[in-house]
């Protein structure tokens, strides 16, 4: 994931809860132009989407699971109809529930986020399943001509325990302070 | 802008908040029942927040479906965190919507104005 992100400094980012936050918040070291999240599953995409559209002169990034995805795929069709050039959408796919027991999630058994983002209107999808395919994604990840998702399959593996700021509110003083110098 | 569910406004006002500007999701009744859990995010993050609602189950309506819900709106809304406003009378709309804009861009609330059946009529069947 480092190496799809590039420099994260670029990027406003929301992560979704579980794994992708503690890899977001370990990647930048839980740094103020990130709003990681431990709850509101399903809402990563559509906070990334009403934040690109606050600030069109800022690149925002979406890093999220498969499992957050899912559980409202519909935001899929409503950030399509948009299509707000600055706004990217990592998908980091294992395939399973980590944080509750990994059971298996839809993606394990035949469904296919890619197809989904790209049957809603999303034209620049990509999935990256091994190293040679990553540094296109990272291109398609910056490259602004419409919304771009990017689906990264990875093994089931516990992500890193990086501690990290949990306090929604706190968390939200602290991005608009950074972005906004104001609290 | 359309959403497919309004889940998907209480998530995006968020984000629209991170990035310094505002919003209102604007719903039928039923569909507060799909923000349910994403309002944990208005109320933990102590977002500002602000949703106008258009009544259904309410004062003579003639659709038994919307009646578990629409007289669940409020219990469930103040339950979440918001202030909840209610409309009877035309005359009263620009005030109050006035008032919720203050409770919520200037005093960062979360608050819900719901437009009754009766200012609204309710839909014939």
């Amino acid at each position: 994931m480092p190496a799809l992100i590039g420099r994260h400094e670029d990027f406003l980012v929301v992560s979704g809860l579980a794994g992708t936050s503690r890899d977001v918040a370990a990647l930048t070291e839980d740094a103020a132009h990130t709003y990681t999240m431990a709850g509101a599953m399903g809402g990563a995409c559509m906070i990334g989407l009403g934040l690109a559209l606050a600030r069109p002169d800022r690149r925002v990034l979406v890093v999220t699971g498969d499992g957050e995805s899912l559980m409202n795929i519909g935001a899929l069709a409503t950030i399509a109809v948009m299509n707000a050039p600055n706004l990217a959408i990592v998908c980091v796919d294992n395939g399973h529930y980590g944080e509750t027991g990994y059971q298996k999630s839809h993606t394990s058994l035949g469904v296919d986020l890619e197809k989904i983002a790209a049957g809603s209107g999303i034209k620049a999808t990509r999935t990256i399943a091994s190293q040679e395919e990553i540094a296109g994604g990272a291109r398609l990840l910056r490259e602004g001509n419409g919304t771009a998702l990017v689906v990264l399959r990875v093994k089931p593996t516990d992500p890193p325990a990086f501690k990290r700021n949990m306090d929604p509110s706190a968390c939200r003083s602290r991005f608009r302070a950074a972005l906004l110098g104001a609290p | 802008m359309a959403l497919t569910s309004e889940e998907e406004g209480v998530a995006m006002l968020a984000g629209t908040d991170l990035g310094g500007a505002r919003g209102v999701l604007l719903m039928q009744s039923s569909g507060t029942g799909n923000c349910v859990n994403m309002l944990s995010l208005i109320k933990g993050g102590r977002f500002p927040f602000l949703t106008l609602v258009s009544m259904r189950g309410d004062f003579g309506e003639g659709n038994p479906w919307q009646f578990p819900m629409g007289q669940a709106v409020q219990p469930l809304l103040e339950a979440m965190g918001l202030i909840c406003l209610r409309i009877d009378q035309p005359e009263e709309v620009v005030p109050t919507v006035g008032a919720a804009l203050t409770m919520v861009f200037q005093s960062g609330q979360a608050v819900a104005v719901l437009l009754t059946q009766k200012l609204l009529g309710a839909k014939q069947f």
